[in-house]
């Protein structure tokens, strides 16, 4: 790994790699991109790159498993060995699982699971590339995947970070700025229901300092709900050409 | 991690938290009785059990040397793993950690972490080479609820009595001394859980409050109040507002344990 460099964010308020303090990185979404799947996307998120495949709701395996009154919503988040410097080994790491579970409970509000009761619906993602922020970025494929299957939701989930880099709130940290920076807040939102559905923090804010990277983030989500939604168009205007 | 509660029960926990009232008749931002026992467990170097109402966790941590990691060679390394053992409920399982206990470890071992509250760096021995692991073992003995707070409290005081052993270096061995000594701390995070039930927030949800709560939210706190680790849990959701509202809540319920605690 590179040396620490002295200062994240220069005099200017420009952060190593240029953006301002309340940019978000270049992001590219895609919908329908597994020919298998229900629903699929794809995010390019600066240089994060991620696949989500949604399938169901369909007859859970095992059986035990599906319950008399609902849906059961599954998620497994999985990096590729090479999406990291390091290899990283395929199995599941402990990180992996805990995001798993988050990534699930994040979606969940979004769905309504009483109207698919025995029935399971399973979203994997796997992450191709990292570069920091894997988790909202996921949740930002994993909604558009479920969407794209066609099952109701209540609303897309869209996920952002904020966080703390030399003493300054920012919004979507990448890779060094995670690793060195003082704090991390990742935050996922349902901006039409505005409702937080995944909120975690690692690093020390002051309370004042809490509430600004939260509101920041959420700025951050709402300017990629209009992509989720351009994305999601965005394929069905592809179809309607070959029609004509 | 359900358990079976009748639906006119569920009903019934749901009214009483809308009127301000809990079955237990606890107010809505009251923990239940906590104790603290330290140092039960001779063989751990640091062991502590906390009840919590009827929860019941035991905390052991023991020392060993190892090697640190590649990018923090002059820092011990902080491990902690939790076991939802069978005996705490009807509803866990013998096998390998489902993603709860990985959930509950990682959340415990955040709010210690990101505090700094073991101080890592006087924990090695030789930079890049060896340095102490403190291995924090959760053990849930009994699941009425909050997990997260009792397992964070309870390792915090297993921390707390921790001894390790004196040592010396001669010609590169690492020689163990007679005698002992407190294991370097930092800081002392609190962590406090809040469950969110019909848009009403609730301190320490205890387990039938758990099957009707849509979501609850942590928090840790620093010695100076600052928030050190969040982590939302459950299927439901909280608005800006509630967030902020439970943020508040948290940080008074972690100064009022702190000056309880004396930490």
């Amino acid at each position: 790994m590179n040396e620490k460099p002295e200062k994240l964010i220069d005099k200017k308020g420009i952060r190593l790699d240029g953006r301002k303090a309340d940019e978000l990185r270049p992001l590219k979404l895609q919908v329908g991109v597994l020919s298998n799947a229900d629903g699929s996307a794809y995010i390019e998120h600066g240089k994060n790159k991620i696949l989500a495949a949604a399938f169901g709701p369909r007859e859970m395996h095992p059986k035990h498993l599906s319950l008399p009154d609902r849906m059961v919503l599954r998620c497994r988040y999985h990096m590729a060995p090479f999406s990291v410097q390091e290899r990283k080994s395929p199995a599941p790491s402990r990180r992996e699982v805990e995001l798993s579970k988050v990534i699930k409970e994040s979606l969940e509000p979004a769905l309504f699971l009483e109207l698919y009761p025995r029935t399971g619906v399973d979203v994997f993602v796997e992450v191709l590339q990292a570069d920091g922020g894997t988790r909202c970025a996921s949740i930002t494929a994993a909604a558009l995947a479920i969407a794209d299957s066609g099952v109701p939701m209540r609303d897309l989930v869209v996920a952002c970070a904020a966080g703390k880099v030399d003493d300054t709130i920012v919004l979507d940290l990448y890779d060094a700025e995670d690793k060195l920076g003082a704090a991390d807040v990742p935050v996922a939102f349902m901006p039409n229901l505005n409702a937080i559905t995944l909120l975690q923090m690692d690093g020390i804010l002051t309370p004042e300092e809490f509430e600004k990277a939260v509101n920041m983030a959420m700025d951050g989500c709402k300017k990629i709900y209009e992509m989720q939604k351009e994305a999601l168009k965005t394929k069905y205007m592809v179809v309607k050409e070959v029609e004509e | 991690m359900s358990s079976l509660v009748t639906r006119v029960r569920l009903k019934q926990i749901e009214q009483l938290i809308e009127k301000g009232k809990r079955l237990d008749e606890r107010g809505l931002r009251d923990y239940r009785e906590i104790k603290i026992e330290q140092g039960l467990i001779e063989r751990a170097e640091g062991s502590a059990r906390v009840l919590l109402g009827k929860t019941e966790v035991l905390v052991g941590v023991k020392v060993a040397t190892g090697e640190p990691f590649p990018d923090t060679p002059n820092e011990g390394v902080q491990t902690v793993n939790a076991e939802l053992v069978p005996l705490a409920s009807p509803n866990f399982e013998p096998g390998p950690p489902d993603e709860n206990s990985i959930e509950l470890a990682r959340v415990v071992d955040r709010g210690i972490r990101e505090s700094k509250a073991i101080d890592t760096e006087k924990l090695c021995i030789e930079p890049g080479k060896k340095v102490f692991i403190v291995f924090v073992d959760v053990y849930v003995l009994n699941h009425d609820g909050n997990l997260i707070d009792a397992s964070a409290l309870a390792a915090m005081a297993a921390l707390l009595n921790t001894k390790m052993p004196n040592y010396e270096i001669k010609d590169g061995e690492l020689k163990i001394k007679q005698g002992y000594t407190p294991l370097p701390m930092k800081s002392h995070p609190i962590t406090v859980t809040i469950g969110k039930v019909n848009n009403y927030l609730i301190v320490d949800p205890w387990l039938e409050e758990e099957q009707v709560m849509d979501s609850r939210i942590s928090f840790a706190f620093n010695d100076d109040g600052n928030i050190c680790a969040i982590q939302k849990g459950g299927s439901g959701y909280f608005t800006l507002q509630q967030i902020l509202e439970a943020s508040k809540i948290a940080r008074e319920k972690a100064a009022e344990l702190r000056k309880k605690l004396d930490w």
